[in-house]
């Protein structure tokens, strides 16, 4: 890929970004509920300290004036004040990410390491109990709702059979001093075993709550994909060289048919970050997605915007990640 | 009928390959008798639907559900291909009998360098590779090398970086070629190689074949529609109709003299220089359907000498010694 088609890809991003904010700015602006309604709550507070607290934050101008302001000082990378940590919103959510990244991390190794053999398995055994079986679960997968099943697993395996924990990342006790703020990676580096073990557990539910429908949209994907790619001529021509099932199977059909399963993947993984908010929040999972409902619950307009707006260069890049992918994978392609 | 030659590289005997469908139980290759000797050029005629694609695909096991052999021998060299493990037949499958395919471009995996399809084919097969890797890996260069430069590809070495998207239709149709022989097969079977390609390419690719047949001393299987090519590459020709061979022959014998209306029908269907003027005859109707066939000459329906005599089941007739035809008219002149 050559380097003015990144910088094209990188401008494409302003236009995209610009949409985003106004439209959340106005949602929000035009949500029912007001900030400092919500924080002064059922306390005795004069009208004058009202509107101090509205001048503070900001609130007393009107809203194309905020629009503008936020522009100005978001380029600058100033996302201003979360209106509840009294804290820059950049500090705070780059604490809540790597809780974020590691569970859809984990979530993406679960979908992909289940969808691709089961696809592929499903396809080669067409219409035998396995790819019925299959099938069934990818129906499922996408018609159940993610707070339903995350609430079902937990009553199943946590509350049941106290197998696995209910919510958090790991418990008090077993916390390692951070290095890269991923448990699963520092647990390891600092040698414990144990904490690794713990956070494995409290990490497995809500990731393959998370994981669920992509695991279901990509089976069906790489089932149908290789089911295409197996009536190709280029697999009977494998086998006419006499090679062996294996080589057939993976090096000529499966790098193919994972064309279509890799560029869904990642478009797929932005759809995780939405799906981040109601498992996290099911799972009382302390991550960005958290982080966010409960500020659109009490109209912490900052905090709101500008996850969003992470949300949105996330996407983007994803989808720039998939159409590279692409590229990688089918040499035919060219951007 | 079973007298087997001593030249006979693949004998095959009464094969019976069924695609078993919703519809009913298709007989697509029925009780085929198949010779190819050492070094000679078996011109394999037929139009859509004769069964001469199925009847190779069988003897490379290729054959896959809803399809099965139900019936026949498939000796190659003294060896029943038949009774082998599926182990066994791989071996033999791309070492022995290799086989290319029709269209190249659908052929060749888009998704592979052309070196690395090369390769697989050798190190799958030749067994006196180095184990070592890199040495292995150059000798390997060294031999796609030789084989793309022996089909005539320009600059081979770089080509092999290559992939089959990045050539045209001739080279990528050379480069099949040049992979099937790669492991110096005995048997090539090309089917419909130049449906694909341009009139001159074609001359270009048939010229190939033979050349390299001739140095290679290989046998060649031609499976073809077009009756001009087998004219000019074949030794010998067998005609294919709905699932039976209907003639067989050396080629100048089958073309000079055709003895099944259907081999005539095929030869006044091609336009010529010299009929100029006058309109070509095509075959009226269509191929039967392959489901439940009566127990009569498949080409009745579309026969212009039918008779009574015609409604049973048709034998092969041997004319002489190389020269058979499944015809009425043929018995009757062979007993007089």
């Amino acid at each position: 890929m050559s380097l003015t088609r990144v910088i094209e890809r990188l401008l494409q991003l302003i236009p995209v970004l610009l949409g985003v904010s106004l439209i959340v700015f106005i949602m929000m602006a035009f949500t029912p509920g007001d900030p400092v309604d919500i924080m002064i709550g059922d306390q005795n507070v004069s009208a004058e300290q009202e509107a101090a607290m509205r001048r503070d934050l900001g609130l007393d101008r009107p809203i194309h004036e905020r629009y503008v302001i936020f522009l100005g000082n978001a380029v600058q990378g100033d996302f201003g004040q979360s209106f509840y940590h009294r804290r820059p919103v950049s500090e705070v959510i780059v604490e809540r990410l790597p809780a974020t990244i590691e569970l859809t991390l984990v979530a993406l190794l679960i979908a992909l390491f289940t969808s691709i053999p089961l696809g592929v398995i499903a396809a080669i055994k067409k219409n035998s109990w396995i790819d019925r079986s299959a099938t069934v679960f990818s129906l499922l997968g996408v018609s159940l709702p993610g707070f339903w099943f995350g609430i079902l697993l937990l009553m199943v395996f946590a509350v049941h059979f106290n197998l696995l924990p209910v919510s958090g990342r790991i418990s008090y006790s077993n916390q390692v001093e951070p290095i890269t703020h991923f448990l699963l990676i520092d647990t390891l580096l600092r040698g414990r075993l144990d904490a690794f073990w713990e956070a494995l557990k409290h990490i497995l539910l809500p990731a393959i709550t998370l994981g669920l429908p992509m695991t279901a949209i990509l089976t069906r994907v790489t089932r149908t994909s290789m089911l295409e790619v197996l009536r190709q001529d280029y697999v009977t021509f494998a086998e006419a060289k006499g090679l062996s099932r294996r080589k057939v199977m993976f090096r000529h059909a499966l790098k193919n048919a994972l064309i279509p399963t890799v560029s869904v993947a990642a478009i797929e993984t932005g759809s995780l970050l939405g799906g981040n908010m109601i498992v996290e929040t099911v799972f009382g999972w302390p991550g960005l997605g958290r982080l966010v409902v409960e500020s659109i619950f009490v109209r912490n307009y900052p905090l709101v915007q500008a996850a969003v707006l992470f949300y949105a260069v996330t996407y983007v890049m994803l989808n720039f990640t998939a159409d590279i992918l692409y590229t990688k994978l089918n040499p035919r392609v060219k951007l | 009928m079973s007298v087997i030659d001593s030249d006979g590289l693949l004998e095959v005997r009464g094969l019976r390959t069924v695609f078993d469908t919703r519809a009913g139980r298709v007989c697509a290759v029925d009780g085929v008798d198949v010779s190819v000797r050492r070094g000679e050029c078996l011109g394999v005629v037929g139009e859509s639907g004769s069964g001469k694609s199925v009847t190779f695909a069988s003897v490379m096991g290729l054959i896959k559900a809803p399809g099965h052999i139900d019936a026949g021998d498939i000796c190659f060299d003294g060896q029943n291909l038949r009774q082998l493990s599926v182990k066994q037949m791989r071996a033999i499958r791309g070492r022995d009998i290799a086989m290319t395919m029709q269209d190249a471009l659908t052929a060749l995996n888009p998704a592979l360098t052309v070196g690395e399809q090369l390769a697989e084919m050798m190190i799958a097969h030749d067994q006196s590779l180095p184990r070592n890797k890199r040495e292995r890996r150059r000798l390997v260069e060294q031999k796609s090398v030789d084989i793309l430069q022996l089909v005539g590809i320009p600059s081979a070495k770089s080509r092999l970086q290559q992939y089959p998207h990045e050539f045209s239709g001739g080279m990528r149709q050379r480069i099949m070629i040049a992979i099937s022989l790669a492991s110096h097969p005995r048997l090539l079977i090309a089917d419909e190689p130049t449906t694909a390609l341009d009139v001159t390419i074609q001359a270009q690719v048939l010229e190939l074949i033979s050349d390299l047949r001739a140095k290679l001393g290989m046998s060649v299987v031609l499976i073809t529609h077009d009756l001009g090519v087998v004219s000019e590459h074949c030794d010998r020709v067998m005609v294919m109709y709905a699932g039976q061979v209907v003639e067989e022959g050396p080629t100048e014998s089958v073309i000079r003299n055709p003895q099944h209306p259907y081999t005539r029908g095929l030869l006044g269907s091609i336009p010529r220089i010299s009929k100029r003027g006058e309109p070509i005859q095509p075959i009226d109707g269509q191929v039967p359907d392959l489901i439940d066939l009566p127990a009569q000459c498949r080409f009745y329906s579309r026969c212009q000498q039918r008779s009574d005599a015609c409604l049973k089941y048709i034998q092969m007739t041997t004319l002489s010694q190389d020269r058979k035809v499944r015809c009425v008219l043929a018995e009757e002149t062979a007993h007089d």
